[in-house]
């Protein structure tokens, strides 16, 4: 069967090449976790086996502040983002085609192309003006600009989903007498709902993870994970970083799977 | 006899998709009125406007001129939701979130119907459709033939006055297609509820319809009952589509009094004329002698004999180029003068005294009556 399709797979130095690609992506992820489980002070010299890193972050007030912090806005920033990427999403598709549909994709998508610091100044320049105008330093600045670059990302899965739903159940929910209203909440809405999750989870990670924007947005005092850690690895780094890190992967891999096991039930 | 009532009218539709230089006309000045209680099928190319026809009925596309009544009255303002109207989608569209009894209920719950009735309505149809062992299923897991069934049923529950089908059979295979043909027909006549049905399929039309509307390039041609359309084929167009049928070109030599033509044909008669029949509903207001003129024979109206027989009724000869068994009945294909190719349809059952070889010179002939007129 290989012989007649072009099969990646038959290529010389396929095995290679992925096996080296494994490594290098998930070994240092590997040796991160192994560490953090390290009894000594150091993040490359094993020493024995404890929980004792786990237990000096989970002790530490300011991780604990940061994590909050971060769970807070990014809950807060996937879901306006979420619902604004669904209405934008149904706006492109649930349209007859017209002139400028295309320029509004570009719109919409256009921040997963622009860097992210030429975004990040951008952001740091107008909010430091109305900081100065109002007076106001809270966390809207940082919810707002998660906000912001988590759109393009919950927009991707629900438009994707979308597009491969068939109109026609839409029409055909009319033709049996349901209202506009009562058609998007008892078909479009059920069935875009694993676009709807999808979308919500990869903002969710995405808006955890920043660092970036993050960085130029935040007052002070206003730490989120990523940051924090990394202004720890500025100073000493012990394997208390890595236990962070190591909870922090543990948290996105049971929140994908989660999704993976919740869209796997339904369609 | 009393005139039967008309359930849906279309009256002078045009429809036009896009504008400027892309623009389409789908719909070109059609009207048609459809009965109560009629098993009404739109017959047509692919590409011809069935569909977008039939969309205009149900409402998800609206005429750019014209009007769409229902009992009479215009609906053209009405959204789809508000016309008792449902459709049996040509890929049935079934809410694949739902089980088959909810996607029966649907109509019914959005028009707020008490729950018993629901619940009765749905039992009702799914014996209807005799799919009451799968009534919990999701619709992903049953076949082609049952989700069509389960499209009809969700469409016939909340009782429509018209009930719309897009080529609800051409998904299904030969087999299950006719019996779906018989059950759709018991259904219609069940229910007394006015079915418009669309396919391109010739068979399919003649077989099930009360009355066909030909379509071709937007228009329609000709309605009438499946023997009008077939029979008396109003265009050539209509000749062809429906059924196998032979061409012969000519034109009028002499005007006879009543209801006959002396027609001269091109080919097959070595100049002599014959005598047809004059349909003057289907003919131009005046016939002159050497107006070009078309008779269409249907193959089972002609028979073949050697040659030498003769006949009151028009003969034309030719040479037998080809003899096709088909179980049932026999084939003889006669090339004519003109090398065009006739063709003679003969039942089995009927025992021929005599021997037709191949090659050899035939005549054939056909009743007077049953070649049809038509003009350019
Ligand atoms: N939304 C649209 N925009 C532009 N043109 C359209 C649109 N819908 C239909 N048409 C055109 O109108 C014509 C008639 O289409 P329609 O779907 O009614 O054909 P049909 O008779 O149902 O054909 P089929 O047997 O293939 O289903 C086609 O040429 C089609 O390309
Ligand atoms: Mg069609």
């Amino acid at each position: 069967m290989g012989s007649r399709h072009f099969n990646v797979r038959t290529l010389p130095g396929f095995g290679f090449i992925a096996l080296l690609t494994f490594f290098l992506l998930y070994l240092p992820i590997c040796m991160l976790v192994f560490y953090a489980f390290n009894s000594g002070d150091s993040i490359v010299q094993w020493e024995g086996f404890s929980l004792r890193w786990f237990e000096v972050a989970l002790k530490n007030d300011a991780v604990q502040e940061a994590a909050g912090r971060s769970i807070l806005i990014a809950v807060i920033a996937a879901t306006v983002a979420t619902i604004c990427a669904t209405m934008a999403a149904l706006a492109t598709t649930r349209v007859k085609p017209y002139p400028g549909l295309v320029f509004k994709y570009a719109v919409i998508n256009q921040p997963l192309m622009v860097p992210e610091i030429v975004t990040a100044v951008a952001l740091l320049i107008v909010f430091s003006k109305i900081k100065v105008w109002t007076g106001y330093s809270g966390l809207t600045y940082l919810i707002l600009a998660h906000t912001a670059f988590c759109i393009p990302f919950a927009y991707l899965p629900i438009r994707a989903r979308l597009e491969s739903m068939d109109s026609g159940l839409e029409v055909a929910a009319g033709d049996l007498y349901a209202t506009p209203w009562k058609t998007f909440r008892l078909i479009t809405l059920p069935l875009l709902r694993p676009g709807i999750i999808a979308g919500f989870m990869l903002a969710f990670v995405i808006s955890l993870d920043d660092v970036v924007i993050t960085e130029f947005v935040k007052s002070g005092g206003q730490e989120t994970l990523p940051t924090y850690m990394l202004g720890q690895l500025r100073r000493s780094i012990t394997p208390e970083v890595n236990a962070i890190a190591t909870v922090f992967l543990a948290f996105s891999v049971l929140l994908v799977t989660a999704f993976f096991f919740s869209s796997r039930k339904k369609t | 006899m009393q005139s039967p009532s008309i359930a849906v009218e279309a009256k002078n539709i045009t429809k036009v998709f896009g504008h400027g230089k892309q623009h389409f006309r789908a719909l070109n000045d059609v009207s048609v009125s459809i009965r109560e209680n009629e098993f009404f099928t739109l017959l047509g190319p692919s590409g011809c406007g069935k569909t977008t026809l039939l969309r205009m009925f149900a409402g998800f596309e609206h005429p750019t001129q014209g009007a769409i009544l229902l009992h009479g009255k215009d609906i053209a303002h009405l959204p789809p939701f508000q016309r008792p109207i449902n459709t049996v989608f040509q890929n049935y569209a079934l809410f694949p979130h739902m089980t088959v009894a909810k996607n029966i209920a649907f109509g019914l719950e959005m028009l707020g119907k008490p729950k018993a009735e629901i619940e009765e309505t749905v039992d009702r149809m799914l014996d209807l459709v005799q799919m009451q062992a799968m009534r919990d299923r999701v619709t992903s897991q049953i076949s082609g033939g049952q989700q069509q069934r389960v499209a009809l049923a969700r469409a016939l529950a909340p009782s429509p006055k018209v009930l719309l089908l897009d080529e609800p059979l051409s998904a299904l295979d030969y087999k299950l297609r006719k019996e779906m043909q018989i059950e759709l027909k018991r259904l219609q006549h069940e229910t007394g509820i006015t079915f418009i049905f669309v396919t391109h399929d010739q068979e399919e039309a003649l077989t099930m319809s009360d009355r066909i509307a030909v379509m071709s390039g937007g228009r329609i041609l000709q309605v009438g009952s499946p023997h009008d359309i077939y029979e008396r084929p109003a265009e050539r167009f209509v000749a062809d589509f429906i059924g196998e049928t032979n061409f012969l070109e000519g034109k009028v030599s002499v005007l006879e009094e009543g209801d006959r033509l002396s027609v001269t044909l091109d080919a097959g008669t070595e100049g002599k004329q014959i005598q047809v029949a004059f349909d003057p509903q289907n003919s131009p207001e005046t016939v002159q002698a050497g107006q070009r003129i078309t008779l269409t024979v249907r193959p089972e109206h002609a028979q073949v004999f050697p040659i030498g027989s003769t006949s009151d009724d028009p003969i034309i000869s030719g040479k037998l180029e080809n003899i096709v068994y088909f179980g049932t009945d026999t084939h003889y294909h006669v090339k004519l003068s003109d090398n065009s190719i006739f063709i003679v349809r003969q039942q089995n059952s009927q025992i021929r005294g005599d021997v037709l070889v191949q090659n050899e010179m035939v005549n054939i002939h056909f009743s007077m009556d049953s070649a049809r007129t038509l003009w350019d």
